[in-house]
C-alpha cells in the first residue's frame, strides 16, 4: 500500500529514471542499433547486387528458414596479418600523436589557465578559431606547406639553411605534423578546463613551506590534471584510430592505418561484410581503453572523496 | 526611361518566378566524373529545355559504384568507366535500359566503339559510350631527358617499372596510380606477359614488379599528378591521358617552362571507354534521356572534347573538334598506336578482392 508521505518520494524516483532513460535512448539509438546493424552486415556473405552483402535470414517458398552466419571475415581479419599490421600502424599513429599533443598541448592549456583572467577568452579564441575554417582545407594548406617546392623548403632553402628540399610530404612526419595541428585543440580544451579549477591555495601553502616552481608542477599541478589529460588524451587517440583523411592526403604509400584498409574493403573491394567486420574489431578495441579511462577516474574521484 | 527600366526588371522577376515554378517539376541529378564537361554545357542544356540540372561530381568509380549499390542514390544519370565498372552493374541489374526511339541523335554515334562494347552490353542496351581514352605515361620531358640522355626510348613502362631507371628518375619524383588493375595491367604488359590474366601467380608475379620499385615512388594516386607534373613538382606519372594533357595545358597556360608529354608505352597501355547509363531506380529517366540526346549532339560534344581533351564516341563530332586536338597523338592516336592498346577484361569478384589486397601489400611494402 502506498501512503500518501510516500508519493512525493515515488515521483522522485520516477522522474529520476525518466532522465536517465534519455541518454540511454540516446544511446541506443544512434549508438547500439547501428553497431547492431554493422555486425548484421559483417556476418553476411558480400555479393554483386543491390545490397552488396547476402540477407542473413532467408526464407523458401514453403515457409522454412534458414539463418546463415558467415564467420570468415572475422577469420580473414584473425588470419592475415594484413590487418594486424594496420592496426599496429593505426595505434602507433594514435600513440605518438597523443603524446606529441600532450608535449605540445599541455604548456599552452597550462599556459592559458595561468594566464591574467581577462586574456583567457582571446586565448581560447585563437585555440578554436582554426576550426572556422574546415577540416579538409587546412589538411590541403599543409600540402602546399610541406611540399618539396612548397613553403617551408623555399623558405628554408632562402634562408641557406638547406641546400636540397626536404622530403616531408608523403612520409610518416607530415602524417604527424597534421594530426598534432588537427587535434591539437581537443587536447587542450579538457585539458584547460581542469587546469583552470585547480586550487591555487596548495601551491601557496606548498612554497611558503619551502617548495620549488618545479617540485610544485610535478607533486600538485600534474596529479591533479590527471583527469584532464585522460580526457584530452583519449579525444585525440580514438579518432586518430580510425582516422582516413589525414595519412590519405598527407601519407607515404608506407603508411598503413586501418582507416585506410577500411576504405579499400568498401570502395575498392565492394566487400561491405569484411569493411564491417574491421568496422567492429576495432570498436571494440577502442572500448578497452575508454572503459580503462573510467576506471581511472572513478578511482581518482574515490582518492579525493 | 527610369521608369520603364523599373518595369522591365520587374517583369523580368516576375518571368524568372514562373519559368523556376514550371522548372520545379522537371528536375535532373547527374553524376559525372570532376572536370569532365564542357563549362557551359549545362547552362545552355537549361536554357533549351525547361530542365533545371542537379550536377554533382565524383573522382573515382568507387565512389560512384558504392552509391549505385546502395541504392536510392538519386541520380538519373551516372558516368562509370565500361570496364571493369559498368560492365558489372549491368550484370548486377543496376541500370535501366536505353530508350534508343526517342534519342533522335544516336546514329552519331561510333559504331566501333558502340561493337566494342557488345560483349559487355549486348546489344548497346544499357550503355550510351562518352568519351574515350588511354592510360599511360606523363613526363616532364626535359628533366627526364637530362636525367635518361636523349637516346634512351621514352615511351616505355621501363620508365615507372624498371628499377634501374627508376631509381634515377626517383628524386625527381615518379608516381603510379592507386588502382591496381590499372597498374598489375600495366606492370604485366611490361614483363610481356598475358595482361589478362587476373589469376593469384599472375596477381604474384605483378606485384613483384611494382615492389622492386617501390622505395622509388613518391605516391600512389589517380588525380594527384596533374597539379604535380604541371608544377614541376614531379617528373614521370602514370595517369589517364586526358589528365596528363590537362597538365601540359596548364603548364603551358602559366608559362612556367615545365614541358610535360603524353607517351603511350610501346609494350601496350589501357585503353578505356566512359559511358552515360541510367541507374534502375532513377527518379527521372525521362529527363535524363533529354540530356543524353543533347550530349549526343556533335556540336556539344565537340566542346566538351575541346575542353576536357578526351576524344568522344561520336563519330559526327570529329570534324568539328578543334584541329590541335583533333591532330594531337596523346588524344586521337595513330592507328600504329591503335594497334598496341590493351582491352581491359573485368576480374571476378574474388580476383578483384585478391588484387586489391595485393596492392595494399605492394604499396605499403608488406
Amino acid at each position: 500500500m502506498i501512503t500518501i508521505r510516500q508519493l512525493p518520494q515515488l515521483l522522485r524516483k520516477e522522474s529520476r529514471s525518466l532522465i536517465i532513460a534519455v541518454p540511454w535512448l540516446w544511446l541506443a539509438l544512434f549508438f547500439i542499433l547501428p553497431f547492431l546493424y554493422i555486425l548484421k552486415i559483417s556476418l553476411a556473405e558480400p555479393q554483386l547486387a543491390q545490397p552488396p552483402y547476402t540477407d542473413l535470414i532467408q526464407t523458401d517458398g514453403e515457409g522454412l528458414v534458414t539463418v546463415l552466419l558467415n564467420f570468415a571475415n572475422y577469420m580473414l581479419i584473425w588470419e592475415d596479418s594484413l590487418y594486424l599490421d594496420a592496426f599496429v600502424g593505426s595505434l602507433k599513429v594514435a600513440g605518438v600523436s597523443t603524446i606529441l599533443c600532450l608535449l605540445v598541448g599541455y604548456p599552452m592549456a597550462y599556459g592559458i589557465a595561468r594566464a591574467p583572467v581577462h586574456m583567457r577568452l582571446p586565448l581560447l579564441m585563437l585555440i578554436i578559431l582554426p576550426f572556422w575554417t574546415s577540416f579538409l582545407i587546412r589538411v590541403y594548406a599543409w600540402m602546399g606547406i610541406l611540399k618539396s617546392n612548397g613553403l617551408l623548403n623555399n623558405m628554408l632553402m632562402w634562408l641557406g639553411v638547406i641546400d636540397e628540399p626536404l622530403d616531408i610530404l608523403y612520409t610518416p612526419i607530415a602524417i604527424y605534423i597534421g594530426v598534432v595541428y588537427s587535434y591539437l585543440p581537443f587536447l587542450i580544451l579538457p585539458l584547460y578546463a581542469t587546469l583552470v579549477k585547480l586550487d591555487n591555495t596548495l601551491l601557496e601553502a606548498a612554497a611558503d613551506l619551502g617548495c620549488r616552481p618545479f617540485k610544485q608542477f610535478l607533486t600538485i599541478t600534474l596529479p591533479q590534471s590527471v583527469p584532464g589529460i585522460l580526457a584530452g588524451g583519449m579525444l585525440v587517440f580514438i579518432p586518430v584510430m580510425g582516422e582516413f583523411v589525414i595519412p590519405d592526403l598527407l601519407g607515404g604509400p608506407d603508411s598503413l592505418m586501418i582507416g585506410k584498409l577500411l576504405w579499400t574493403e568498401f570502395f575498392n573491394n565492394k566487400d561491405w561484410p569484411l569493411a564491417s567486420s574491421l568496422a567492429a574489431v576495432l570498436l571494440v578495441a577502442l572500448i578497452i581503453p575508454f572503459m580503462l579511462m573510467r576506471h581511472f577516474e572513478r578511482k581518482s574521484e574515490e582518492g579525493q572523496a | 526611361m527610369k521608369m520603364s527600366k523599373l518595369v522591365n526588371s520587374v517583369a523580368a522577376m516576375a518571368l524568372t518566378a514562373t519559368v523556376s515554378t514550371v522548372n520545379a517539376s522537371e528536375e535532373l541529378h547527374i553524376y559525372n566524373w570532376s572536370d569532365y564537361i564542357a563549362e557551359n554545357t549545362v547552362a545552355d542544356f537549361e536554357k533549351s529545355s525547361t530542365i533545371k540540372v542537379t550536377y554533382d561530381v565524383y573522382d573515382s568509380n568507387e565512389i560512384l559504384e558504392a552509391k549505385i549499390l546502395a541504392g536510392k542514390s538519386g541520380y538519373d544519370l551516372v558516368f562509370p568507366t565500361a570496364r571493369p565498372f559498368a560492365d558489372r552493374h549491368v550484370r548486377a541489374k543496376l541500370y535501366q535500359p536505353i530508350d534508343k526511339s526517342v534519342l533522335t541523335n544516336y546514329g552519331n554515334l561510333d559504331p566501333i566503339i558502340l561493337k566494342s562494347l557488345n560483349d559487355i552490353d549486348p546489344g548497346n542496351q544499357y550503355l550510351v559510350p562518352y568519351m574515350w581514352g588511354t592510360t599511360g605515361i606523363g613526363i616532364n620531358l626535359d628533366k627526364v631527358k637530362a636525367i635518361l640522355g636523349d637516346d634512351m626510348p621514352l615511351d616505355t613502362w621501363r620508365l615507372v617499372f624498371d628499377p634501374a631507371i627508376v631509381s634515377k628518375l626517383s628524386a625527381c619524383g615518379v608516381s603510379l596510380m592507386d588502382d591496381a588493375t590499372e597498374v598489375f595491367v600495366a606492370a604485366r604488359a611490361y614483363l610481356g606477359k598475358d595482361t589478362t590474366d587476373f589469376s593469384p601467380a599472375a596477381t604474384e608475379e605483378a606485384a613483384k614488379v611494382v615492389s622492386n620499385v617501390r622505395e622509388h615512388i613518391r605516391y600512389f594516386h589517380s588525380s594527384q599528378y596533374i597539379n604535380d607534373l604541371a608544377n614541376g613538382d614531379s617528373c614521370v606519372a602514370h595517369g589517364y591521358s586526358g589528365d596528363i594533357l590537362q597538365a601540359r595545358d596548364r603548364a603551358a597556360e602559366a608559362d612556367n617552362g615545365v614541358n610535360i608529354a603524353y607517351l603511350v608505352p610501346s609494350e601496350g597501355a589501357v585503353v578505356w571507354t566512359d559511358v552515360m547509363a541510367i541507374p534502375a531506380d532513377a527518379p527521372n529517366p525521362k529527363a535524363a534521356h533529354e540530356f543524353i540526346n543533347y550530349i549526343l549532339t556533335p556540336a556539344v560534344i565537340a566542346d566538351v572534347t575541346n575542353y576536357v581533351a578526351y576524344a568522344n564516341a561520336n563519330a559526327a563530332a570529329t570534324e568539328l573538334v578543334e584541329e590541335s586536338i583533333r591532330t594531337d597523338a596523346g588524344i586521337y592516336p595513330p592507328t600504329a598506336t591503335r594497334e598496341r592498346l590493351l582491352i581491359l577484361k573485368t576480374p571476378s569478384d574474388k580476383q578483384a578482392r585478391n588484387m586489391n589486397r595485393a596492392w595494399t601489400r605492394t604499396k605499403t611494402g608488406r
